[in-house]
């Protein structure tokens, strides 16, 4: 007996090649099975598994779901542990952080992907950030550059100073299209010199046109919104060191001006981005894919170097949020980094 | 909560009168912000010595009996409804005579739909189109619905939300239009629906909340799907006007639907139309809904009480429809329908170029230069590509 059960406990592997030593000299026909059934059987062994396990979302239930994914679970494990919900999203992704929060362990579905852009605000804001906001964090502040610059059908465009936030709210409001102004909360109360032609009615800055704020010969140092004037500090200081930094001001993050930053790079060999937002999949990460995918790329003479913000929550206590996201010293070491002195 | 107690009265006395009426739950006199909005009178009345209730939250008496407000799902909002099952009209009254060509028009509507409905369920099945939504037993609620309406008025087919600033938009114009949204009472439960029905009312929009209750989101039964008295109840929670209807008489549909538009446009305010009716069908062709349904109750609404068969019953006693035309009318539509989607087949594809406009208004540079990159390629290897199912 004890033999026998060991071998129905081994695993098929071994089964097999036991039964290959044997038997036979042929390999056993691979086992196949869909996505489908393999999510299927992944729940379902999990269901078993763990009781706070469950499932919950639109037609899971009698209807099998509407992929038929969750086949099977409601006639195996009943009511209590496979729901049907009514038709809320952002409803049940928050019943489902808050049921985590409480102990148990559910299991969410959306019917497809996009509708679960209705529950974004308790994916991100509820059950990213939270662990890390009953520390120290507050959940608002994040940059959505990367977030909105990533659609088909927006425009979005990234003020920095006074003169930008005109000319782009005004071109912004005469488009046609849907444009996403992301307006720097912290910048409202900052004064700058205000150009005479900003001062005219029909001062326009256009919708995907980079500026270059300070010319230079050395590196070519690319921003948008607050860490521009930040860029532009860390040049004078370097300045002093006898290093010309190149600043450029996106203003438009989507559609991005490449040949303004590409004629750049092919002039001073070497390339910084600096953003507040977060590192993983961010605007300093587009601009090098497409310095490599372009004709910039043979110019560098060292790869490119991105400085975002931290790969954290924004923090609520001032010193941590000081340290999150960019500052001069972090652009300088950067550009000290990629020039290589 | 005040509202809430108010709608309990107005519903147990439209019971008594037997008639199902509009249920008027706006302060009286309420025609804007500036005129009678409740927080100015309240502000007007602020040096009174009365004990009343001075919060600027609602407008109500005090109470001093601790008394939950029960929801009435027992016997919940009425139905209004004109016709019989057998179409005969009930209250003369609520009859809107209308002639016979509109009458038949509505009749002609409900039966091609139904017709065009089957053959391309069919053709789903066949493989000739990829998907397909029916109507079956709610034909009553479109072509009831559109026929009350302007032919510049806005339809949207979901998207509470957006129909409401497009509401907006067209009373800003002066427009003389009404914007009508449908959906399901499963889509009511979105955030969305929220967001609108409260928008619409504070903004003060012309629109039509249309919602057809028709028992089942894909699977999902209404006793899942929400414990209150349905949709028309959470109308007056948000200060709308509100109605159930019979969505299976096409008359009751067109009354009021009707007068929500005329009201809606005239008085720049939503209105809220629940119509009841019944899911014949599948959800769609990716659908089989014997999974969750007895065939029996399915049958019920086919035979006993399908919106078609009562207007069909009140053509027949009035003599403006018989047997011969209804067979001849069956081939007619039929016809019209291959016709159409022989036609369709036949048409060729969009041209390639396409693929690239219409993502903004004005085509950007990296889009345009894979549009030429495109055409340069088709020049070269064009003989390789089905082209010439392809527009010119």
């Amino acid at each position: 007996m004890a033999a026998v059960s060991g071998l129905v406990w081994r695993p098929l592997r071994q089964v097999s090649g036991l039964l290959k030593r044997r038997f036979h000299r042929t390999a056993p026909a691979a086992l196949q099975v869909t996505v489908r059934d393999a999510i299927n059987q992944g729940m379902d062994e999990e269901l078993e598994r763990d009781e706070k396990v469950f499932l919950l979302g639109e037609e899971v239930a009698q209807y099998d779901g509407a992929y038929k994914v969750s086949r099977g679970l409601w006639k195996k494990y009943g009511d209590k542990r496979i729901i049907d919900t009514p038709i809320s999203e952002m409803g049940f992704a928050g019943i489902a952080v808050g049921a985590a929060m409480a102990g148990l362990r559910p299991i969410c579905e959306f019917m497809t992907f996009n509708f679960s852009m209705q529950a974004i605000d308790q994916v991100i804001n509820s059950a990213a950030k939270t662990y890390y906001m009953s520390g120290v964090a507050a959940q608002h502040s994040q940059c959505f550059a990367a977030w909105y610059g990533h659609c088909p059908g927006l425009k979005v465009v990234s003020p920095w100073n006074s003169e930008d936030a005109k000319g782009l709210i005004k071109s912004a409001i005469r488009d046609n299209n849907p444009v996403v102004v992301l307006e720097n909360e912290l910048m409202y109360g900052v004064p700058f010199e205000f150009p005479s032609e900003a001062q005219s009615k029909d001062f326009l800055v256009p919708i995907g046109k980079a500026k270059i704020e300070r010319q230079g010969t050395h590196i070519t140092v690319v921003s948008h919104s607050r860490p521009v004037g930040h860029c532009l500090e860390a040049a004078a200081v370097l300045s002093k060191e006898g290093v010309e930094c190149e600043v450029i001001n996106m203003r438009t993050i989507r559609p991005m001006d490449m040949e303004t930053i590409e004629a750049s790079v092919m002039k001073t060999n070497h390339l910084v981005t600096v953003e507040g937002g977060w590192p993983q999949f961010g605007v300093g990460a587009e601009i090098c894919a497409r310095i490599m995918e372009g004709p910039a790329f043979n110019f560098l003479d060292a790869p490119a170097v991105r400085v975002t913000g931290a790969d954290v929550p924004m923090p609520y206590a001032k010193i941590l949020e000081d340290n999150s996201i960019p500052q001069v010293k972090d652009i300088i070491f950067a550009i000290k980094k990629t020039l290589n002195i | 909560m005040a509202v809430a107690i108010g709608a309990v009265r107005v519903w147990r006395q439209s019971r008594i009168l037997g008639q199902a009426a509009l249920l008027l739950l706006r302060r009286p006199g309420a025609q804007g912000l500036t005129i009678s909005h409740p927080h100015r009178q309240q502000e007007q009345q602020f040096s009174s010595l009365d004990d009343k209730p001075q919060f600027p939250g609602a407008s109500a008496e005090f109470i001093d009996k601790l008394e939950f407000i029960q929801p009435n799902v027992i016997s919940g909002i009425p139905i209004y409804r004109v016709m019989d099952r057998q179409g005969q009209i009930i209250n003369p009254s609520e009859d809107p005579h209308l002639p016979k060509e509109k009458v038949l028009k509505f009749y002609k509507s409900m039966t091609l739909l139904n017709t065009m409905d089957r053959i391309l369920y069919e053709s789903q099945r066949q493989g000739r189109i990829s998907f397909y939504m029916t109507n079956y037993g709610e034909e009553g609620t479109h072509v009831g619905s559109a026929a009350a309406l302007d032919n510049t008025d806005l339809v949207f087919g979901q998207y509470r939300e957006a129909a409401v600033g497009a509401a907006y938009a067209a009373k800003r114009a002066n427009a003389n239009r009404v914007v009508i949204c449908y959906f399901g009472e499963g889509a009511a439960s979105e955030g969305d629906a929220h967001a609108g029905f409260n928008f619409a009312a504070t903004l003060e929009c012309p629109i039509i909340f249309f919602c057809r209750n028709n028992g089942y989101a894909i699977s999902t039964p209404t006793s899942e799907q929400y414990r209150g008295d349905g949709i028309a109840a959470r109308g007056p929670g948000y200060g709308i006007l509100s109605i159930r209807v019979d969505g299976n008489d096409v008359f009751a549909v067109y009354n009021a639907t009707k007068e929500a538009r005329r009201r809606a446009v005239a008085e720049n305010q939503p209105f809220l139309i629940e119509a009841m009716t019944y899911r014949i069908g599948h959800h769609s062709t990716s659908d089989d809904s014997s999974a969750y349904r007895s065939v029996d109750e399915v049958n019920y609404w086919d035979k006993q009480d399908h919106p078609i068969s009562r207007l069909r019953h009140y053509l027949l006693s009035r003599g403006w429809w018989d047997e011969e035309q209804e067979k001849a009318w069956r081939k007619q539509s039929r016809k019209k329908v291959m016709e159409a989607f022989e036609q369709a087949e036949r048409k060729p594809k969009p041209n390639p170029n396409l693929l690239f406009s219409d993502v903004y208004q004005e085509m950007p540079s990296q889009l345009r230069k894979q549009q030429e990159s495109l055409a340069r390629h088709l020049q070269t290897y064009g003989e390789h590509y089905p082209l010439e199912h392809f527009d010119k």
